[in-house]
């Protein structure tokens, strides 16, 4: 079997004495959309962040394409073509949108920045219109498609999306996970996804994740863990779809 | 009128070494929210390494002075930018992250560091250099005076100007200016793009640290003599030009030293110059009142 494109072995967070991720054990395939799931507060957002070093794991593993970047600092984990777009978004509020996008190319050579631009826009039309606007006075459904479009600019082979759909309009996050599902299948983008709204992500992704209190519990297919019982009830009955 | 003009001219001049101080506190402030009280200090190597440099060009004999000024400019530049990395690296690198108010302890410790170490290797005397410019621009024949711009005074408003236009561009439109400016606003996500926060702080300290030097270069040129003190004086005017203006923003600085030199010179021609400093400190006083976050200070309107 070939390695997995992203590797999370044994990992355990901590914030201070406080523990927040137990020994997590995670792979992403090349070519995949994978999806963690879990309440507030289970440790989804540590995951992610864990992956780029802020905060380091204290113990286990974690590798992306056989390397060891678990003690890497973080600029050199995003220069390896890994991006995330993080929880709250993190626009940088007084650059314009343009500049936020200039941002998210800052590793890449420059020579496809006019195409890559192109791209991001025919996927948020949106973006194109507020060009020059601050990134800081866009509404916060702007704001996260400037969030995912700044890390689609660094042409990244695996895009880490930490809850993509929240505040925007249910017709926007149709759009958005229909846009993840067009670069997976035909740019072949590795997508490592958190998300809340756990019945569209599990619809979109190969396998999923469900995360408890800071410890894996439950895996498989996406389409399997969405038929279960368990997840259901946790986290679909109610549910927002 | 003529003597208006005689201290505007003075007084923009006195301004523009202000302002190019002034440039590395506000810069440094904006990208790690401390105040670098050590910069006035760097400042004040800056001049001493020029006026080294200076001496040992007189001894080699080299004597067009353009080509000794360019020389000068160099040293002292690449003196003072060692400086300001050093003191990044060794006072305010290991205690990032650590209590607010710890590097602002270490910011003094390190400014009495180098005003000792100055005045045990220098000297405690003034040290002088003959003029090295002495013509000028008569620019108003007058009953009692002549209004006068001399070559150093152009020369000096001249950098200044060519320098802050070539400084605004750099953080304006370039890559390092970008990566400047994101380190400023959230400098865990410049990290999750792949900037290198910790070298962009760097480079922040030694741009500061060169147009410092510049400063110091002119203040040696300008007035001929420098002490280790002049370090403290110099840097408390800049650091108050960085209020006066809105601390962070780089117009702010360039505006705020050059109304500070104006304020100085102004005063010092019409009043006293026994009491310009505390004019220069009162009117600062006065603008934080009424205006908290300075001339050109930006207040938070954002959503973030
Ligand atoms: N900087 C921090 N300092 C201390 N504790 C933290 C910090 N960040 C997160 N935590 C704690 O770690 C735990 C996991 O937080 P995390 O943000 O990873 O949860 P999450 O699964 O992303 O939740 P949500 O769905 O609400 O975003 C929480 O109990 C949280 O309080
Ligand atoms: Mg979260």
């Amino acid at each position: 079997m070939s390695q997995a494109m992203l590797e999370v072995s044994g990992v355990t967070t901590y914030y201070g004495n406080i523990v927040a991720l137990r020994g997590v054990d995670v792979h992403v395939n090349q070519g995949e959309i994978v999806t963690l799931i879990g309440a507030n507060g289970a440790g989804k957002s540590t995951l992610m962040m864990t992956i780029f070093g802020k905060p380091q794991a204290r113990d286990g593993r974690i590798t992306y394409m056989g390397e060891d970047i678990t003690r890497m600092p973080t600029h050199k984990i995003a220069r390896l073509s890994i991006a995330q777009s993080p929880e709250g978004r993190r626009i940088f509020p007084r650059m314009t949108v343009f500049e936020n996008l200039q941002m998210g190319a800052a590793i890449t050579d420059g020579t496809h920045f006019q195409s890559d631009l192109e791209k991001v826009f025919a996927f948020f039309p949106r973006l194109k219109e507020r060009m020059h606007q601050r990134g800081g006075t866009l509404s916060g459904g702007e704001q996260q498609m400037l969030a995912i479009a700044r890390a689609l600019m660094s042409r990244p082979k695996l895009l880490l999306l930490d809850e993509p759909s929240l505040g925007l309009a249910p017709l926007i996050v149709k759009q958005i996970f229909e846009s993840l599902r067009t670069l997976n299948q035909e740019d072949g983008l590795t997508v490592f996804l958190v998300e809340q709204n756990a019945y569209h992500a599990l619809k979109l992704a190969h396998r999923g994740y469900v995360m408890v209190n800071g410890l894996i519990t439950m895996t498989g297919g996406g389409r399997e863990l969405l038929a279960r019982e368990e997840v259901r009830a946790a986290y679909l009955e109610g549910g927002r779809h | 009128m003529d003597y208006f003009l005689q201290q505007l001219i003075n007084g923009l001049t006195l301004g523009s070494i202000y302002g190019l101080i002034a440039i590395g506190y506000t810069m440094v402030y904006g990208i790690i929210g401390m105040i670098n009280f050590a910069h006035g200090d760097v400042f004040m190597v800056s001049a001493f390494s020029a006026l080294i440099a200076f001496l040992v060009i007189l001894a080699v004999g080299i004597t067009a002075v353009p080509l000794a000024l360019v020389m000068v400019l160099i040293f002292a530049m690449l003196i003072s930018s060692l400086y300001g990395w050093t003191v990044e690296r060794i006072a305010y690198r290991p205690l990032r992250g650590s209590f607010r108010l710890a590097p602002l302890i270490s910011a003094i410790g390190m400014s009495i560091v180098l005003q000792n170490y100055i005045q045990i290797v220098q000297g405690a005397r003034v040290k002088a250099i003959q003029p090295v410019f002495t013509g000028g621009i008569t620019l108003h024949e007058g009953d009692l005076f002549d209004v006068r711009i001399s070559t150093i005074q152009i020369l000096i408003i001249v950098t200044t100007i060519v320098l802050m236009t070539v400084f605004s561009l750099i953080v304006a439109k370039t890559s390092l200016g970008r990566a400047q400016r994101s380190c400023e606003q959230d400098q865990k996500m410049a990290a999750l793009l792949g900037i290198d926060v910790d070298r962009t702080i760097s480079l922040t300290f030694v741009m500061g640290a060169a147009l410092a030097a510049v400063a110091g270069t002119m203040f040696l040129m300008y007035y001929g003599v420098v002490d280790f003190f002049i370090g403290f004086i110099a840097g408390v005017k800049a650091f108050t030009a960085a209020v006066l203006g809105g601390i962070g923003s780089l117009p702010g600085a360039m505006l705020g030293g050059l109304l500070i030199g104006l304020i100085e010179a102004f005063w010092a021609g019409y009043f006293s110059s026994e009491y310009k400093d505390v004019a220069v400190f009162a009117i600062l006083a006065i603008v934080l009142i009424f205006l908290p976050t300075g001339l050109l200070g930006k207040p938070e309107v954002e959503k973030v």
